[in-house]
């Protein structure tokens, strides 16, 4: 049956076009908007785990609970020790330290006293080990303005709209004045050796990137840090992954009443991430949804249009005997052969579109003005197997709906009345 | 006849309300007396700041030179990493050397309420001085007891603008005129801070609060206590140490 029926399908086109072409425009519509969607909410997942979360970050108790405030006092120490212990159990990780802190940032004048001043925001990550990742992971270098990353310790970069308020210039050194994690008054001199554009303008204000040597000295966080932060090896977020090894390393402290104990988040479990992820799943559902409701309202009008155009068939078919039941089933396989033919077209389409936004991308430079640390200038599309069958099965799905709905006119036509409409 | 009596009669007993009892000074006159003991024209003060933090607690030593209410100078002798760091206050304006940069580094505005050192003090209350009748209204509210000592409680509140704290309350000894306790208060009525004064001595004709511990309501711990090791009072101070050029020497 199914291949007579394929065999109408392909040789009667004036049944067959429209709906394989509706059914083509929204399934690749679906796969190219699903595809994209998931990549920008991926890259903004990745700019997270990149800039502040990692895939799983460590730190002690008592910062996790006060993390907003920046407690450096509540750091993480004997770190060194920790770090080994770190890469013999989880070998496929990649581990960093990164702290975060605040401050003032004061410009001199040739007298030495000063000239300009704004509130600091520090990082500190490690600027001085390529083997860490950190420059690209940051995106640093592309988010130079001016000079150059610091090739030594006592070298920083500044947010560069704050350099061009206070007259800063490359080789300029700039007094960082804060709190140590003890809580004594600090200074430390940096030469600044290059500016940075953020894409944030509060941090572009007054932002330092140093060496996590520098602030471990001037911080007084000898042996320690305030975050240790995990990347997974191929640099792609897997949740159940990272859940098992957060579960795992926080049950060695379970039991353990020291504030200070580590404590392992997996990336879900910070900046609301959850809430994020969960928001992009939802929100590709109800786009799907969307697409069947709004597919099948279309595929039934064709669908009506199409008995009528088959009002004839049909009455000859009951005439000749054919059961209602079976008309209507086979008027269903047909539905489900165009709605298969035109969501695989469909799909291939919207794959090809995915991977091009994939490796092209679209560019967004115009907007952020350069690439920065936050944002890339390019969001990017991503291909992940459930695109192969987001549109798919809903367009299959709702040119079934819609000839179910369509072909109901069938159980209303009366056997008795058949004869006399063939007639005419 | 008989209502100019009876209003006579209302009239007394209203002016009794109004004025304290017979033997209680008023508002102004304890205040008055409040700064005689804490206020003079110089101090010449060498403390201990006792910060109790998170993992372990820090005592910093210093010792300061004031004039009056706009001139301030203190210089840290321990522990090591704060040693040698100057503090300069001139007016409403607050410097701090580094030895170890050799900058000096000035700090104004809202900067001036970020904490000292980690402690419950701010740069703010630091640098206050001034004598308490110049700077608030003040009336008496009642009566507690604080440590054993009578006190009158008062509230103050700013007669003039730009003041660290538009209202405070006062427990102020009844025998001695020192404040044993204290909290300030924002412009909102939210308690920002207080302060319990002990270790009452007399030094010279005065009594001074010689321990003091404040405490940042909006912050957890113990607060921080300020212990006066040694303090002069209308000692002269050389015109230098109150100037920029005391810094970087």
């Amino acid at each position: 049956m199914i291949r007579f029926l394929l065999k109408g399908i392909l040789r009667d086109k004036s049944r067959s076009i429209l709906p394989i072409i509706v059914v083509c425009i929204g399934v690749s519509l679906t796969v190219t908007l699903s595809g994209y969607m998931r990549g920008a909410f991926r890259g903004m997942i990745d700019q997270n785990a990149r800039f502040q979360t990692g895939h799983v970050k460590l730190m002690t108790k008592a910062y996790n609970e006060n993390k907003d405030q920046l407690p450096t006092d509540l750091a993480l120490l004997e770190v060194g020790a920790l770090m080994e212990d770190l890469k013999r159990d989880y070998p496929d990780m990649l581990w960093v330290m990164r702290t975060r802190f605040g401050g003032l940032i004061d410009v001199p004048d040739e007298n030495g006293e000063t000239k300009g001043q704004g509130p600091a925001s520090g990082i500190a990550l490690d600027l001085l080990h390529p083997e860490t990742g950190e420059i690209n992971r940051m995106n640093l270098a592309r988010s130079l303005v001016s000079g150059q990353l610091p090739k030594k310790a006592g070298e920083a970069l500044v947010g560069h709209d704050f350099a061009e308020k206070l007259g800063v210039k490359l080789g300029d050194e700039v007094t960082y004045f804060g709190t140590t994690m003890n809580g004594s008054m600090t200074f430390q001199n940096f030469v600044v050796s290059g500016t940075i554009r953020f894409g944030a303008a509060a941090m572009d204000r007054g932002a330092i990137v140093v060496d996590i040597s520098d602030a471990q000295l001037m911080l007084d966080m000898e042996d320690g840090t305030a975050e240790v932060l995990g990347y997974f090896s191929q640099n792609v977020y897997d949740h159940s992954k990272a859940q098992l090894l957060a579960d795992g390393f926080n049950e060695k402290f379970a039991k353990s009443e020291d504030e200070f104990a580590p404590v392992m988040l997996t990336l879900k479990e910070q900046n609301n991430l959850a809430e994020m992820i969960d928001y992009a799943n939802a929100t590709s559902a109800i786009f799907v949804m969307i697409f069947v409701i709004a597919m099948s309202v279309v595929l039934w009008n064709t669908g009506l249009l199409g008995g009528l155009r088959r009002y004839r068939e049909f009455g000859i078919r009951l005439a000749l005997g054919e059961p209602k039941g079976r008309i209507y089933g086979s008027l269903l396989v047909e539905a489900f052969i165009i709605g298969a033919i035109g969501s695989v077209i469909g799909t291939l389409i919207g794959l090809g579109a995915v991977y091009y936004l994939q490796v092209y991308g679209i560019d967004v430079s115009e907007f952020t003005k350069q690439s920065t640390m936050l944002m890339p200038s390019v969001i990017r599309a991503e291909i992940t197997p459930s695109l192969f069958y987001i549109g798919f099965i809903p367009g299959v799905l709702a040119m079934l709906l819609g000839n179910m709905l369509s072909g109901m006119g069938i159980y209303k036509r009366e056997t008795a009345r058949l004869f006399k409409e063939l007639e005419v | 006849m008989k209502y100019l009596l009876s209003f006579l009669l209302l009239a007394g007993i209203g002016w009794m309300g109004m004025t304290p009892p017979m033997g209680d000074p008023d508002a102004k006159t304890i205040l008055a007396k409040v700064d005689k003991n804490m206020a003079s024209k110089t101090q010449v003060v060498e403390s201990e700041m006792i910060v109790y933090g998170a993992r372990k607690n820090r005592t910093i030593r210093s010792k300061s030179y004031t004039e009056g209410d706009s001139k301030s100078f203190t210089e840290y002798l321990a522990p090591a990493r704060e040693k040698g760091t100057k503090m300069l206050k001139l007016d409403n304006r607050l410097w701090i050397y580094s030895p170890t940069t050799d900058r000096t580094i000035q700090l104004s505005g809202h900067m001036l309420k970020q904490s000292v050192m980690g402690s419950d003090l701010s740069y703010e209350d630091m640098m206050e001085d001034h004598e308490l009748t110049e700077v608030y209204n003040a009336k008496v509210v009642g009566k507690e007891t604080v440590s054993g000592r009578a006190t009158w409680v008062l509230e103050l509140n700013a007669k003039v603008p730009d003041v660290s704290y538009v209202k405070r309350k006062l427990w102020v000894d009844q025998e001695r005129y020192v404040p044993l306790k204290e909290e300030l208060f924002a412009k909102s009525g939210q308690l920002l801070k207080r302060v319990s004064l002990s270790d009452v001595t007399k030094v010279g004709n005065r009594w001074f609060p010689k321990r003091m511990n404040y405490k940042d309501v909006l912050k957890s711990g113990k607060g921080t206590d300020f212990v006066v090791l040694e303090i002069a009072f209308d000692k002269a101070i050389p015109p230098h140490l109150l100037s920029k050029a005391a810094l970087r020497k």
